[in-house]
Order: C-alpha cells, then sequence, then structure tokens
C-alpha cells in the first residue's frame, strides 16, 4: 500500500491494517493460565507430599531451590493472571471512565504491592534469613 | 453513555433459559474473582507469617482454626477456595479448548461444562481428604 507525499493524514492511515498487538492483553492472560496449570498442579502436589505443616517444615521446605523458585515463580505468576482477569471483570461492570481507571489503578497496585510481599517473604526463607 | 429508549434492546440476562454452560461461565468469574480476593491474601499472609517466625504463624494457625460455634470458619474458607481453585481451572481449560474453535457443538459443550463442575466437585474432595492425610 503507498501513500505518496500528497496524500492526506487519512489516506496515509488507511489501508495500513492493524498493528498487531489489538490482542495482547487476551494472549497475556491465556499465557499465564498456561503457566498456572503447571505451577499450581505442582503446589498442590508439593503440599500434599509434605508430613505436616508446621512452620519447621514449611521453611525448610521453601529453603532448598527447588521449591523456592517455582514457588517464586508461581506467585508472579499468579499475581499476573489474577490482574488480567480482575481487568476484564471491571472493564465489562464499572461503565463510569473515571472510576473504572482509579480501580484498574488500585488493582494493579495492590498485584504488585502483593507480589512484592510475597517475594520478600520467600527470598528471606530461601536466603536463610528466618530461623526454623 | 444514555442509550435511547425507544430503539430495541436486546434480550438480556433474564429472558435466557438457563443451561449448564450459562452457569460455568459465570462461575468462572465468580471463583476468578474469589481466589484473588481471598485467595491471594490469605497466601500472602501465609508466607508473611512463615519468613516472620514461630509467633506469626501461630497467629495465623489460630486465625485459621478459629471457631464459631464449633465451626472452623477459616476451614471453611479454604475449603471454598480449594473448590474454587479446582472450578476455575478446569473450566480454564475448557475456555482454552473453546478458544481453539472446538467444542461449540451443542450435545459436547453441554457434556464439558457438566463435567466441570462434576470434576471439580471430587477433585475438592480428593484433595481434602489426602490433605487430612498430611496433618494426620
Amino acid at each position: 500500500m503507498s501513500a505518496g507525499k500528497s496524500a492526506t493524514p487519512l489516506g496515509k492511515v488507511r489501508g495500513l491494517g492493524p498493528a498487531g498487538h489489538g490482542g495482547g492483553h487476551w494472549i497475556e492472560e491465556r499465557f499465564t493460565s498456561v503457566v498456572l496449570i503447571l505451577l499450581s498442579l505442582w503446589l498442590v502436589f508439593s503440599l500434599m507430599m509434605l508430613p505436616t505443616f508446621d512452620r519447621e517444615t514449611l521453611v525448610e521446605w521453601l529453603r532448598a531451590p527447588a521449591a523456592a523458585v517455582p514457588m517464586a515463580l508461581f506467585v508472579v505468576a499468579v499475581f499476573a493472571h489474577a490482574l488480567d482477569g480482575m481487568k476484564v471483570v471491571v472493564d465489562d461492570y464499572v461503565h463510569a471512565e473515571g472510576n473504572r481507571i482509579a480501580t484498574q489503578y488500585v488493582l494493579k497496585m495492590a498485584a504488585i504491592a502483593g507480589a512484592s510481599l510475597c517475594l520478600f517473604a520467600l527470598a528471606k526463607i530461601a536466603f536463610g534469613a528466618v530461623a526454623a | 453513555m444514555t442509550a435511547p429508549t425507544s430503539r430495541p434492546l436486546s434480550p438480556h440476562l433474564s429472558i435466557w433459559k438457563w443451561g449448564p454452560h450459562m452457569l460455568v461461565s459465570i462461575l468462572h468469574r465468580v471463583t476468578g474473582s474469589a481466589l484473588t480476593l481471598a485467595g491471594l491474601a490469605l497466601l500472602t499472609w501465609w508466607l508473611l507469617a512463615i519468613a516472620s517466625g514461630a509467633p506469626a504463624y501461630e497467629q495465623f494457625v489460630a486465625a485459621i482454626t478459629y471457631e464459631v460455634l464449633n465451626i472452623p470458619i477459616g476451614i471453611v474458607v479454604l475449603i471454598g477456595l480449594t473448590w474454587a481453585f479446582w472450578q476455575h481451572s478446569f473450566s480454564g481449560l475448557r475456555h482454552l479448548f473453546l478458544d481453539m474453535g472446538a467444542g461449540y457443538e451443542l450435545k459436547t459443550n453441554r457434556f464439558f461444562a457438566v463435567m466441570t463442575i462434576v470434576a471439580a466437585l471430587f477433585a475438592t474432595a480428593l484433595t481434602w481428604f489426602l490433605l487430612m492425610g498430611v496433618n494426620r
């Protein structure tokens, strides 16, 4: 499609096609869901394999890289997926634009804060700054 | 956003006969929202309690096992979240297949909608049956 020098702004834009990332959020939501199939099954089976749920057992479990790393990945994926999903819910049910943007901001801040708290806790446990 | 009232509106929720696919669709949203608001709050509290030390973890356990009229409310919430997790997982899996354009034939669609509900209830029961074994 050629839009020469003399083309109007509309003529320049028309027919250039989509930018190709209109479905970005939708794709991202599916990606985190597929990742979570793997990580959440890992989490469920890991919890079932533990002999007890007392604190010493949990600290010992989360100290090992084989648990700390997938748990950190789970935290990142689950907060990202939760935010993806809540965004769609808010888009559907909060109609006034100002309220919608404000709600999205609050959700995004809460997701980042929650994920940061979880990762901090995990790092503290994994790097041995916690008495078992 | 004011809709001109003289024009016909598309039929809304109340006019349709309920089917399993509609139930599963709204359950996907409800369970996803519950897992976000209650599930992630509990996950964050749990990890912070483990990292903070024995007293904090005891406080967490005490809150989860706190009984109102002999019913441990926290455990009931955890069982509810376990069901929400399995329901959301199975209907999410169904959505991934629908996204590929498969499973829209009426009988197939209905069958897998019902199956997500059956599978989620079964998986919840199995999960707690096995968890009881852990904390014997």
